[in-house]
């Protein structure tokens, strides 16, 4: 009994530590210089985006709409992506980056560049 | 009642109607508009035309460069709305295009958009542009055609027939999450250009995004529009045209009368129904129904049942 008991411990504080280091351990958009925003259903995401300074990142647009990606403050602007269109853009300020599309301006979303 | 066969062929007729459409005519009676479904015009069977002078059409949505599924040939729609247009035995004085003449606002598309207007007998066309029209990074390729009645601004007035009109823009200033805006600076050019007209003057006001809240969830509205409400309310007869929407949506608020135009591209869902405003997708044989094209034997048509449900009965 104690010894299960002790294995049982073992295991919870291993599945803690292991869930605690994958809350340290970056996204894989952050290791990498380029990250993906897939803009479907009228929605951007994932959004909130975190990424690095120097990062490039790409939206794809996957609706039968035409979207947009537009900075709030003109930072970035894309013209109309037609269905499966890109934009991409490389982030070389730290910053938090709110943007829209200006075709459907409720969709919103924000890029955090470290 | 049920099995009345032409109830149901009307109420199928009625449906479809609710979403497409070739365009909608205006005619002007003892100052005020009636808005008549245009294939119903054209035909005249039902003496539609009496019901005033057919002082102008509207046509809205032609997106231009639309090539899904939801209809794979604007153009060819367009082109039969036109063909309905010519064969009004009273040709209409005006045109008026409530926006989204392209839909990716590519110099090709306001080409070929171009080309097909000029195929329309009545040659004198108002336009406003669609936040579908303002896509393009230097947003010059809609103002390059059609920005010299407002000097580039997008918003101007003229005069005809006595009935003093508006076309103002509201796809330029979007907030984020928000809806259309017309801002400070065209609003304070309203009140000039109101100023000093005569109440009785019959008033039409167009522009693309409604201007009132139909659905904010989806952007269905313009955030300042009361502050032109509110200038608007003294004149006895105003009209106010939107597109956007793709489908019919009317209201009556004291002497302002709103109509939002059916589109000649593609239809959109009922507010709120999917996951937004996007084309919706119809069997192919069934688009042209949809599109209001071959529906021409509707004796009252959903956007006069509201304002003028005795005239057309």
């Amino acid at each position: 009994m104690t010894i299960r008991r002790t294995q049982l411990v073992l295991t919870a504080v291993g599945a803690l530590l292991l869930g605690g280091m994958e809350m340290f351990l970056p996204s894989a958009a952050e290791t990498s210089d380029m990250a993906k925003i897939v803009v479907k259903d009228f929605t951007f995401n994932p959004t909130p985006l975190t990424v690095k300074t120097g990062a490039t990142v790409t939206w794809t647009n996957m609706d039968d709409e035409p979207h947009t990606v537009v900075s709030d403050t003109g930072t970035f602007k894309s013209g109309g992506m037609d269905t499966n269109e890109s934009f991409s853009y490389k982030f070389d300020k730290p910053g938090t980056y709110h943007f829209t599309c200006s075709i459907h301006p409720r969709m919103v979303g924000t890029i955090v560049v470290q | 009642m049920s099995d009345d066969p032409s109830v149901l062929t009307r109420r199928n007729a009625l449906k479809c109607l609710a979403y497409g459409g070739a365009g909608t005519l205006f005619a002007l009676s003892g100052g005020v508009f009636t808005p008549i479904d245009l294939a119903m015009a054209a035909d005249d069977k039902y003496g539609a035309a009496k019901l005033g002078k057919p002082l102008f059409v509207q046509i809205s949505d032609t997106h231009i460069g639309f090539n899904k599924e939801a209809n794979p040939d604007v153009a060819g729609t367009l082109t039969q709305t036109i063909d309905i247009v010519n064969s009004m035995a009273m040709q209409p004085a005006l045109i008026i295009h409530t926006g989204d003449i392209t839909h990716l606002s590519k110099a090709a598309e306001f080409d070929l958009a171009q080309q097909l207007f000029t195929r329309l007998r009545t040659t004198e066309m108002h336009t406003v542009p669609g936040e579908h029209d303002t896509t393009d990074a230097t947003v010059t390729e809609y103002f390059n055609r059609f920005g010299q009645a407002s000097n580039n601004k997008g918003y101007y007035s003229f005069d005809h027939a006595g009935v003093h009109f508006i076309g103002l823009i509201n796809v330029l200033q979007f907030k984020p999450g928000g809806l259309g805006t017309l801002g400070e600076e065209q609003l304070a050019w309203v009140a000039g250009d109101l100023k000093g007209r005569s109440s009785s003057t019959p008033i039409v006001v167009f522009a693309h995004m409604p201007l009132w809240t139909i659905y904010e969830p989806w952007g269905w509205g313009t955030g300042d529009a009361d502050q032109l409400m509110s200038q608007l309310r003294r004149f006895g007869s105003v009209t106010v045209l939107n597109g956007h929407i793709h489908q019919i949506v009317q209201k009556v608020e004291g002497n302002i009368t709103f109509h939002t135009a059916r589109a000649t591209s593609y239809p959109q869902p009922a507010a709120g129904v999917g996951s937004g405003p996007g084309p919706l997708k119809v069997p192919t044989d069934q688009l042209a129904a949809m599109l209001g094209i071959t529906s021409v034997s509707v004796v009252k048509h959903p956007s006069t049942l509201a304002l003028n449900d005795t005239a057309l009965a």
